[in-house]
């Protein structure tokens, strides 16, 4: 049963942005993952963009220029100046090694796709089989976090859970409010900031951005 | 089953056989250019076969009968795969006795055979090889047969000819899942065939072969055949993808003109497929051999995500 | 219904009494190894041969009950022979042939136990083996599985003034008897309220699903503790390097299969309709099991160890197998399901005799060589070429290359994965794709083993010098591997003899309406509205063609001088025999890749060591995490009992007056 055009095209931008997840969590160049974040911050204002244009909600031409001003432009700049500042380019070898991550990442995709499909049912959307991905990107963020050592990989994650929020919000309900959707950006951005200052201070503290040297903060018995 | 059936089958044989000397040389012509040298001439693979085949044979004293039957056995193995692979026509009579996971299991069959023949000579270099061979194998196997189970999935069946032909009656879009399980197909061609990321297949050094090493003891006949196998490999691989993704131009059975027509489209899909591989062979580097099972590894994931999309959305 | 002398059932079971009668004969000459080898097992293998003929003419027949009055006075000992017993039948009789006539050449002196009770024990195996698969009520079910496992218990302890095998032997034991206790208890459960214990009650009881779930799980656990499921297998890599090589075919060839004939019979024919989700069940335990025993067969240096964990993996293919066609069955898909069935079915024989084949050969091996492990092996394809070439055409099925049988059954139970998608539950439509992938690793896998296997064994440079002195296997065990390798290659050329038989036993279990299509007698058809076919004589016809064109073609255009050299040395002069690549050096890869299953612990060299060693153990983290705190908790149970042991008359006659007086009370 062939689809219009516009929504095979919406699938594959969904499919792609899955691929990206995956490629984000097998990453260790620290420039690439956040090249990937931009790519895929570039990819969610294309299928704004393509859904503003095939529902017509004028919101949602406003929503992809906010993600495209923050998500492709300003925010990946910013990462990249850190970067340069702080000098970290290389990740250390993530908690558990590339096979099993992506061992573990395609179980959480099969329990997405598996918890989402009853979802999809219920709503009433064009792109609605397009949350179970949405839910997958989320949760493939997670474990992005969860699974590297330092700093900068980890709000990576953090960034791209967002990412994929949003695409879950777009893909059920044609985006969300605009206040929220307001407010989420900015909440995003004051992070950004604090969490680069946060930088420097442990820098400072352990000479080195390995998440790992916090654990020693914890008080001994 | 007519008469023109048995001659497109023929003809695929016969293309096959020699058209696959032709397409390493493409290959390595389009790499020598890429890297600026001056390139050998494209009908170089066929002259080093008819020299090889005119040497004294020399084996090892170690070697068993079965080091001497191996290169007969990959060589049939490879070309019976090239009679179940749809590259001219999808109405191949012995598709009915051997469908895609026959196919799979022919590739293994020659796979097998070629590592102990080179586990057969008793040297650290045969046996390295064979092992990482094997290794290479072993991931590159489900890849494979997860890229035609969707494939399959999607035209609900697994005779190869008849997959091409429902891909390539199907309306024209963009379909991911075939998009992820390309990518993993263009993985698993790369390690089956010892071209760069995986192994470079003009290495002289010992430590770093996969497939040349298992070549390393044969000489005159048998290598001759050996490479000519490998040849065929590469060409089989090919069309393999060209049924799965590129399926336009292949005769259905119903014009002999459709089937002369065939033979050209083939031709300029290899040229181009070709190039391709060159391009992608500069531009890699390759990998350590330790890396090597992430990147199968890799292929294999991005196969089963194609699955998993497939099921998902349903394209 | 009939019970006639001549009816089928009873010349089998005259056939399972001649194999006690020929084992029994045994004891009247134990110590002489002329008879027992010369005349006992040979006629034990022609009872063999009978009874496959005889079970195989009978699978198309309707089921067959008989009642014999021994036993006890109120439990008669009820029989029956319906297709799925016909079957397995098949399987016991014609994969013991081979190995009974293996056997008669293989015994020698010295062994520790007289050949005459070693006949004894082994007949008595087979024919407790028939009686499992022929019993229909539980009295005489659990009497056969026990016998069976007393047997193999005997047999396997045939070297015991050897502690290790000594262990081994207990730790079989043990988890069979772990196992025997669960398959009573879920006969417990299965008698339903009705207190008969014939399966026909059984059959016609009616359960709760609480309860039909509760006697699934317990006959999972004890079938799969006999059968070698993960986390049960423990048993397997100790007891089959340990008993004799005909032993170690028997028992995996043969006895893992009725683990796998009691979970079909209880799930298919005495619960009736199992629920879709048990099969779930089944596929992940066996899809953990498939690829838990291939990894570690790549690892293992000891090549019959190598061997029981590979078929630990086809163990967990059968149970994938099962689990699919449990879910077909269960979410209302019978074509799919029957076609999963039937390839479990086919599984089971074709690996009873690719892994006798092989363990039969690595008993050739270690009787010319003395050597079990694989670092001390090589080249032996010289010195033993018949057991070297059969071995090969062991070692090709097992890794599922066509035309061979392993390739059929995989390619059928591929097939029946095809069609998952379809199922209409959410997450399993998914789950069973991810299934198919794992199932296919494993296979792949199986061919890396294969190849380690053959190769480090028979190819290459003999490890040591004392190899040379290698003799090829006697006449009679020739024979024997002749046998076991003609039946893989009949099988896998003439499936479409035996699938269309095989599909009857799903018929006449109520399953599927029809018997799987096939095309023709050289065509293979399994789902017609798919267009996929396989046909394995045509198949081999063009290979064979093809190679034969290519050497004719060469032959003539070319001369055929060959000369023979040094190998290629890279300039280092003095290569030897030592540094071609171990056994644990070709398993690196797959201990590098899969490094979460294993424990590794490592011994290597440094630079200052004058006889530098480098030593890898590979330990089974489920042993450490599961069965000794296990063991340990029951020691602290046992010793916390320990004060009933009073040692005092006094107090053992007041447990007595104790046990009296409740009696009474409870009676009155």
């Amino acid at each position: 049963m062939p689809l219009p055009l516009d929504l095979q095209i919406l699938n594959a931008l969904a499919a792609l942005l899955l691929l990206l997840s995956f490629a984000m969590l097998s990453q260790r160049r620290i420039v690439t993952l956040v090249n990937l974040l931009a790519f895929q911050g570039a990819l969610l204002c294309a299928a704004t963009l393509l859904l503003a244009w095939r529902t017509g909600e004028n919101h949602l031409y406003l929503s992809a220029l906010l993600t495209l001003t923050l998500k492709v432009v300003f925010l990946p700049w910013l990462l990249h100046r850190l970067i340069r500042r702080l000098g970290v380019y290389w990740d250390t070898e993530p908690v558990l090694n590339i096979p099993g991550t992506m061992l573990i990442a395609l179980l959480i995709v099969v329990f997405s796709f598996g918890l989402a499909q009853p979802i999809s049912e219920l709503a009433s959307t064009a792109t609605r089989n397009a949350i179970g991905i949405a839910v997958a990107v989320i949760l493939l963020a997670f474990l992005t976090m969860i699974t590297r050592r330092k700093a900068m990989s980890q709000v990576v994650g953090f960034l791209s859970m967002e990412n994929g929020l949003f695409f879950g919000a777009m893909s059920a309900t044609y985006g969300m409010p605009m206040i929220v959707e307001l407010g989420v950006a900015l909440d995003v951005l004051v992070a950004m900031l604090v969490l680069g200052v946060f930088f420097f201070q442990i820098r400072e503290q352990f000479d080195s951005l390995d998440l790992h040297h916090l654990e020693s903060l914890k008080e001994e018995e | 089953m007519n008469a023109l059936d048995w001659v497109t089958q023929l003809m695929e044989v016969v293309a096959a056989l020699a058209a696959a000397p032709l397409l390493v040389g493409w290959v390595n012509c389009c790499r020598a250019w890429l890297q600026n040298r001056t390139a050998p001439s494209v009908l170089l693979p066929y002259r080093g076969i008819r020299k090889l085949f005119h040497k004294d044979a020399v084996i090892a004293e170690g070697a068993s009968p079965l080091f001497r039957i191996a290169p007969y056995i990959v060589f049939g193995a490879m070309v019976t795969a090239a009679m179940v692979i749809p590259s001219m026509g999808t109405r191949l009579p012995f598709t009915t006795a051997a469908d895609a996971i026959a196919l799979v299991g022919l590739f293994a069959t020659a796979r097998v055979f070629l590592s102990l023949a080179a586990m057969d000579v008793g040297t650290a270099f045969g046996s390295l090889g064979a092992r990482r061979e094997m290794m290479v194998g072993f991931l590159a196997e489900p890849a494979l047969l997860i890229v035609i189970f969707v494939a399959s999935l999607i035209s609900s069946t697994t005779s190869l000819p008849a997959i091409a032909e429902a891909l390539a009656t199907r309306t024209l879009g963009v379909y991911p899942s075939l998009a992820f399980t390309a990518v993993a197909f263009m993985m698993v061609l790369l390690a089956e065939n010892a071209r760069i990321p995986v192994d470079n297949p003009a290495t002289h050094l010992e430590l770093t072969m996969i497939h040349e090493a298992m070549l390393l003891e044969y000489s005159a006949r048998h290598l001759a055949l050996m490479e000519w196998a490998a040849a065929l490999k590469l060409f089989n691989y090919t069309c393999i993808g060209f049924a799965l993704f590129i399926p336009w131009g292949t005769s259905t059975g119903d014009a002999p003109l459709a089937l002369v027509a065939a033979i050209p489209v083939l031709g300029l899909k290899l040229l181009v497929a070709g190039a391709v591989l060159a391009v992608v062979e500069t531009v890699s580097a390759k990998l350590r051999v330790f890396r090597a099972p992430e990147f199968l590894a890799t292929a294999f994931m991005l196969a089963m995500l194609g699955l998993l999309v497939h099921v998902l959305l349903g394209a | 219904m009939t019970t006639g002398l001549s009816s089928p059932l009873a010349i089998c079971l005259a056939l399972l009494a001649a194999w006690g009668v020929v084992g029994l004969a045994g004891m009247l000459r134990p110590a002489s190894l002329r008879f027992a080898g010369r005349t006992l097992f040979p006629l034990g293998a022609l009872c063999g041969a009978a009874l496959a003929v005889v079970a195989g003419l009978n699978i198309a027949a309707p089921p067959e009950q008989i009642v014999l009055l021994i036993g006890l006075p109120d439990l008669p000992l009820h029989m029956r022979l319906d297709a799925l017993s016909s079957v397995f039948l098949v399987l016991l009789g014609a994969t013991s042939t081979g190995i009974s006539i293996f056997s008669a050449g293989y015994f020698r002196r010295g062994q520790g136990t007289l050949p005459g009770l070693l006949c004894l024990e082994y007949h008595l195996f087979l024919a407790s083996m028939g009686f499992v698969l022929l019993a229909d009520d539980a009295y005489g079910f659990m009497l056969a599985w026990e016998t069976m496992a007393l047997s193999s218990y005997f047999l396997v302890t045939t070297q015991h003034r050897i502690p290790e095998i000594r262990s081994a032997g207990f730790l079989y034991l043990l988890i069979a008897h772990v196992g025997a206790i669960s398959i009573l208890l879920a006969f417990g459960v299965l008698q339903g309220g009705t207190w008969h214990f014939t399966f026909d009650s059984m059959r016609t009881a009616e359960m709760e699903p609480a309860w039909a779930t509760a006697a699934f799980l317990l006959a999972l656990f004890g079938f799969g503790a006999k059968a070698g499921l993960v986390p049960l297998h423990v048993w397997l890599p100790e007891a089959h390097p340990a008993a004799p090589s005909p032993v170690s075919a028997l028992m995996s060839g043969v006895m893992l299969k009725t683990a796998v004939y009691g979970m079909l019979r209880v799930t298919f024919d005495l619960i009736g309709t199992p629920a879709w989700w048990w099969g779930l069940i089944l596929l992940m335990v066996g899809l953990l099991t498939a690829l838990y025993g291939v990894v570690y067969a790549a690892a293992q240096t000891d090549m019959k160890r190598l061997l029981a964990y590979s078929s630990i993996e086809n163990i967990g293919i059968l149970f994938t197998g099962m689990g699919l066609a449990v879910v077909y069955f269960g979410v209302g898909m019978p074509v799919p399901g029957t076609v999963a069935l039937v390839a479990v079915l086919y599984h089971a024989l074709n690996h009873a005799f690719m892994k006798s084949l092989l363990f039969l050969g690595t008993g050739a091996v270690l009787h010319a060589t003395g050597e079990r492990n694989l670092g001390r092996l090589g080249g032996l394809i010289h010195r033993m070429p018949w057991t070297a070439w059969l071995t090969l055409v062991g070692a090709l099925a097992i890794a599922g290359l066509p035309p061979l049988n392993g390739f059929v059954s995989e390619w059928l139970l591929l097939q029946s994965f095809l069609l998952a998608h379809e199922v209409p539950k959410p997450f399993v439509n998914m789950l069973l794709p991810l299934g198919a992938a794992v199932l296919v690793l494993a296979a792949a896998l199986a061919g890396y083993v294969m190849v380690k296997f053959f190769g480090v064994i028979f190819l290459g440079q003999p490890r040591e010098a004392r190899l040379k002195d290698a003799h090829d296997a006697g006449r009679t065990e020739r024979i024997g591997l002749i046998w076991l390798a003609a039946g893989c290659v009949l099988l896998g050329l003439l499936p479409t003899r035996v699938l269309p038989t095989l599909s009857l036993v799903p018929e006449q279990l109520g399953l599927s309406v029809g018997t799987m299509a096939t095309s023709s007698w050289w065509r293979l058809v399994p789902l017609p509205d798919r267009g996929a076919s396989y046909s394995p004589m045509i198949f081999l016809l063009a290979v064979a063609a093809v190679i034969a064109i290519t050497v004719l073609a060469v032959h003539y255009f070319y001369h055929q001088r060959i000369r023979r050299s040094a190998p290629w040395d890279c300039g280092f002069v003095r290569l030897d025999a030592r540094m071609q690549d171990t056994a644990e050096g070709f398993g690196q890869p797959i201990r590098h890749i899969f490094q979460p299953f294993f424990t590794l612990e490592r011994e290597l060299p440094t630079p200052f060591d004058a006889a530098p060693r480098y030593r890898v153990t590979i330990g089974d983290p489920l042993w450490r995490a599961l069965y000794l705190p296990l063991g340990r908790v029951v020691q602290r149970g046992a010793d916390s009992l320990a004060w009933l042991q009073q040692g005092r008359i006094a107090s053992y006659l007041l447990y007595s007056f104790v046990t009296l007086l409740t009696l009474l009370a409870l009676m009155l």
